[in-house]
């Protein structure tokens, strides 16, 4: 039945009883709904909301150094789990799983425990650290990394009289790092520090870039950035944290021992077997530069070598 | 045709440096591009020959030159972007580097034997010097060839997987020449 209305409505256009009702429930479900569509966003999407953190100390160990660009800091990166070709990382790390996430502390430790990335960030007052970072290959670069001293984890777990050095592990899945194996280097990646040198307060345990969190290609959630060290003993990703009395294996060095050595100290003097480590190419910059031993951290950690000879004990 | 072919790694080149998209280290990348394109294009080059013969095909012999060339000019390229952005066109520290680190010893060698190759490619220089002499003496790209593999073999960290997929190709080419030589002895011994 056609009925004539002076708006031109037809019977048709009537919504039925039924969907108007509905249409309530409908709308009480949107927030909820929001919540769940925000979950099947696309991890990357998710990763990308990376968490903000406000109230950063500036770290009185920060250098003075400008800083490498955030765009350069996130798109050359070393991080043979997903690719060997620097600039794709960023792409091949992007749906990178890092929530939940759980760093274990074990080992001659009194109080060996698990720590979620809550607690993590939440162990000692956040702060933003300018430090240098340089390659073995040759290139380097100043990030403003986040985080706090690595003694701060350490201190927690409480090291025993037996532990004299510190053991790092990084999270390894061959579902998400399906390229590993064309690396040349076994997995999962493991590093490791003297317990005097990770207890300095230079070494540090970073969850953050540019005052948010890691972003994947950075070494996500958490990592170990040691600055007077070549960049390869800066684990990323690192799931376990083990106190140990022996001189642990550490990946560069089962990879090739020769070039690789377990201290690699930053040291102009002492080359790589096949290159010169005298300079470096800053990134940003167009000339080399002249690489610093202990990359300019002398000052502060050249006492932890003293009567070493830094050429056999490269 | 071969010439705007061999100049669009070139151009390519050019177009990413105008858009600054060198990557975050653009000197690693200049010399990594140049470098690929160089020991490409010497495999092109050693490809030539048993694609003629393969292909029934002797007419690809007129493409041999203009490829060795552009091989040579991409290795000028990439020794450019090393003395020039690495070394600052310091001659000296370069030669040490030639005499201390085997990759670039490797590397400089492959460059220099190819310079009396590019300088006497052509139809004059094999009348100059004879067809068999000329042979004898372009047979230097096979060292080249192999010395170019060693420096990218030698330079790369742990993922030598490019290195050795150019090796096998080289290996392959020369492994070509080694078979099409010995088959018509072998047949003639047989008889």
């Amino acid at each position: 039945m056609l009925v004539r209305t002076s708006s031109g409505l037809r019977h048709s256009d009537i919504t039925p009883r039924r969907v108007y009702l509905e249409r309530r429930k409908f709308l009480a479900s949107l927030p909820a709904a929001f919540l769940a569509g925000r979950e099947l966003l696309s991890p990357a999407a998710r990763a990308r909301a990376a968490t903000k953190f406000d109230h950063l100390a500036k770290s009185p160990l920060s250098v003075a150094d400008p800083p490498t660009s955030l765009k350069d800091i996130t798109h050359y990166n070393n991080f043979y789990e997903f690719t060997t070709t620097k600039e794709a990382v960023a792409d091949q790390a992007a749906r990178f799983r890092t929530s939940p996430w759980t760093v274990s502390v074990e080992g001659l430790v009194k109080q060996p425990r698990k720590f979620s990335m809550d607690e993590i960030v939440k162990l000692a007052p956040l702060e933003e650290r300018i430090s240098r970072h340089r390659c073995v290959e040759g290139w380097s670069m100043v990030a403003p990394w986040v985080g706090y001293s690595l003694s701060v984890l350490l201190n927690q777990a409480q090291p025993t009289e037996k532990a004299r050095y510190v053991a790092f592990e990084s999270y390894f899945d061959k579902s998400q790092m399906p390229h590993a194996g064309d690396s040349g280097i076994p997995f999962p990646y493991v590093e490791g520090l003297r317990l005097d040198e990770a207890m300095h307060p230079l070494a540090m345990l970073c969850v953050g870039l540019y005052g948010e969190s890691l972003p994947p290609q950075d070494g996500a959630p958490v990592r170990v950035v040691v600055p007077w060290k070549y960049g390869f003993k800066g684990i990323k990703s690192i799931v376990k944290v083990r106190l140990v009395d022996k001189q642990p294996p550490t990946t560069w060095n089962l990879a090739n021992a020769r070039e690789y050595g377990f201290y690699s100290n930053v040291n102009p003097a002492v080359d790589h077997p096949r290159w010169s480590q005298a300079t470096e190419h800053r990134l940003g910059e167009f000339r080399r530069r002249p690489t610093l031993p202990f990359n300019g951290y002398g000052q502060q950690v050249a006492s932890l070598y003293q009567g070493m000879d830094l050429r056999q004990n490269y | 045709m071969v010439f705007a072919l061999g100049l669009t790694p070139l151009a390519w080149m050019g177009w990413r440096a105008w858009n600054q998209d060198l990557t975050a280290n653009p000197v690693e990348f200049l010399q990594h591009f140049t470098g690929d394109w160089t020991i490409r294009l010497i495999v092109a080059t050693l490809a030539v020959t048993p694609l003629r013969k393969l292909l029934h095909l002797p007419d690809l012999i007129r493409f041999r030159r203009m490829i060795g060339l552009f091989a040579f000019f991409y290795g000028c390229l990439h020794f450019l972007t090393y003395l020039w952005l690495d070394k600052d066109f310091e001659v000296q520290e370069m030669l040490k580097d030639v005499g201390k680190r085997p990759f670039i010893t490797a590397g400089f060698g492959a460059l220099l034997l190819m310079a009396p190759l590019a300088v006497t490619s052509t139809a004059g220089w094999i009348r100059r010097l004879g067809g068999k002499r000329w042979q004898l003496l372009h047979r230097l790209v096979y060292v080249s060839a192999a010395a170019g593999v060693a420096h990218y073999y030698w330079l790369v960290k742990s993922d030598i997987r490019l290195p050795l997929l150019y090796g096998s190709l080289v290996a392959l080419l020369l492994g070509y020449r080694l078979a099409a030589r010995g088959l018509p002895r072998l047949r003639r011994a047989g008889r």
